[in-house]
């Protein structure tokens, strides 16, 4: 592997080995007195952040850290970017300061691949951490980490995803991985916030809610994206919460071993009631503690072994 | 993206490797270590302090259950015993490909205290102890650590010997020695493996 840029790229062998060194590493931390593995010494990583991000960003530079790798963070605020720098330069700086990793999060879709264009040769991986409306591949293992946690394998699983499908480049990862790794997705949404194509994607589609529920193993409530959002998709947000929210009733009508997920930030009693969030199916904070682990197993397998250009 | 195998599979396509320990010999190997084991950490007796064993996969942890086994028939004792991966701790994982991580399972009441000793079946460069020095650190601080191996077979890279050692096998640096075990390779065996023109692998040995 020498990118993680989409999960599409992404084969279920390759997704599964990814995954099983998550729980690999998960379990070599547990009851540990020191959380430093000496694995990635030497290794810089830098995270170049052009959007808003807590959970991602946080759970990058620890996951370096606790395999002490130098973490470098950058935010396009407090950068040259403010003085019209473009990517590339930035891309073609940070691999000349010594970048063995570039963690990108950026609003275009298809910024990493592009990045990923300009710094081959350099030996500099890229990892994907959300391009626009594109996909956020980490953030889709992690979803498949906490899954495989709660279910056991996911082949066969029914999984829906609902909500702002649209604009959610979360939903576009979990979709190509989920259905790598042999579950089905539903995808449940308002036809207004459904992309154009989705008929060609390996998925089912349903306009409501309550008739997907009894059959589901897990749900993934995705937030309605009002930065993305230069139009009316739906009339108001109360009428969106009333059929594409998932309310205490709903929450009730699933079966006892659902899960429900959440890739945050959650407005709650938009997209999920607030009692929903918190009850013991739901495994949103287990995501958060997943990540860290799934984005370890990423940088082990991007920069711990031999690189390519070492083997021939 | 598979590391090199360690066992059987490895001998394919090489000459007939040669049996330096049959699989009766194999078992007498492991109950002396076992014997030498309980008289050493004074095993059952008042004084004797707590004993962890700790296997670095594959093959040492599959040794440390079968000491495991032995010590308890020959001295009533239910020593704990475990698994401790040290892949993240290598110093080599940058002149390999991807080497998947393996199960950790250090057994309940952790280290601290203890007297561990770390099982593996070949004792070569001493790297691998080195790393599972490292790892057993970031567990706890053990009142002494100890290493137990089936076969040494010399060549050292670094100060490190083994406490207890079933067998001494002087060999050349480009041979190998491979560990068969039941519950691993469906049988228990030492071999030596001759590095033979063009099929030598030269993949040196890390263990």
């Amino acid at each position: 592997m020498k990118h993680l840029l989409a999960t599409a790229d992404l084969d279920r062998a390759g997704a599964t080995q990814l995954l099983d060194t998550a729980m690999s590493l998960q379990q070599n931390l547990l009851g540990k007195q020191v959380r430093k593995l000496p694995t990635l010494r030497g290794r810089t990583v830098i995270t170049v952040f052009y959007e808003n991000s807590t959970r991602t960003r946080v759970s990058f530079e620890l996951a370096g850290k606790w395999m002490s790798a130098d973490v470098v963070n950058v935010s396009a605020g407090g950068s040259s970017v403010g003085k019209g720098e473009s990517l590339r330069d930035t891309a073609l700086t940070l691999a000349a300061a010594g970048a063995d990793c570039v963690v990108l999060r950026h609003p275009a879709s298809g910024a990493a691949h592009r990045l990923a264009e300009w710094l081959d040769g350099t030996g500099t991986a890229v990892v994907n951490a959300g391009d626009g409306m594109h996909e956020h591949p980490t953030q889709a293992l992690l979803d498949a980490a906490t899954l495989r946690e709660r279910l056991g394998d996911l082949d066969g699983r029914r999984v829906a995803i609902v909500g702002d499908v649209l604009h959610s480049r979360v939903a576009r990862s979990n979709v190509h991985l989920l259905s790598a790794l042999g579950a089905d997705v539903v995808l449940v949404a308002p036809p207004t916030l459904l992309p154009v194509g989705v008929e060609s994607w390996p998925v089912t589609v349903s306009h409501t809610l309550d008739a997907e529920l009894s059959e589901l193993d897990a749900v993934m409530m995705l937030r309605v994206q009002a930065e993305r959002m230069h139009g009316a998709f739906f009339p108001s947000a109360r009428e969106y919460a009333r059929s594409f929210g998932l309310t205490e009733a709903r929450a009730a009508a699933l079966p006892d071993h659902a899960v429900v997920l959440h890739p945050g930030p959650m407005l709650r009693g938009m997209e999920i009631a607030s009692t929903v969030a918190d009850t013991p199916s739901s495994a949103i904070t287990e995501q958060v503690r997943n990540g860290v682990h799934v984005r370890m197993a990423i940088l082990y397998h991007l920069l711990a072994a031999a690189t390519e250009e070492d083997e021939t | 993206m598979a590391p090199p195998s360690r066992g059987a599979d490895r001998t394919a396509g090489q000459p007939a490797p040669r049996e330096l320990l049959t699989a009766d010999d194999v078992a007498r190997t492991i109950a002396r270590m076992a014997h030498q084991v309980i008289e050493k950490t004074a095993l059952g007796s008042p004084a004797a302090s707590d004993v962890v064993l700790l296997g670095i996969p594959t093959r040492g942890a599959t040794l440390a259950a079968r000491l495991a086994e032995r010590i308890a028939i020959f001295s009533g004792v239910d020593v704990p015993y475990g698994t401790l991966d040290i892949t993240l701790y290598r110093d080599d994982l940058r002149n390999h490909p991807t080497r998947p991580l393996e199960p950790m399972e250090v057994p309940g009441g952790g280290v601290d205290d203890r007297v561990v000793i770390l099982v593996d079946d070949v004792l070569f460069s001493g790297r691998s102890a080195r790393a599972a020095l490292d790892a057993l650190g970031e567990h706890g601080r053990p009142r002494a650590v100890q290493l137990a191996v089936l076969a040494d077979r010399g060549h050292r890279e670094l100060p490190i010997r083994a406490d207890y050692v079933g067998k001494n096998l002087p060999t050349a640096r480009d041979e190998e020695v491979s560990v068969l075990l039941e519950e691993v390779d469906g049988r228990d065996a030492v071999l030596l493996v001759r590095p033979h023109g063009d099929d030598a692998t030269g993949e040196a040995e890390q263990e």
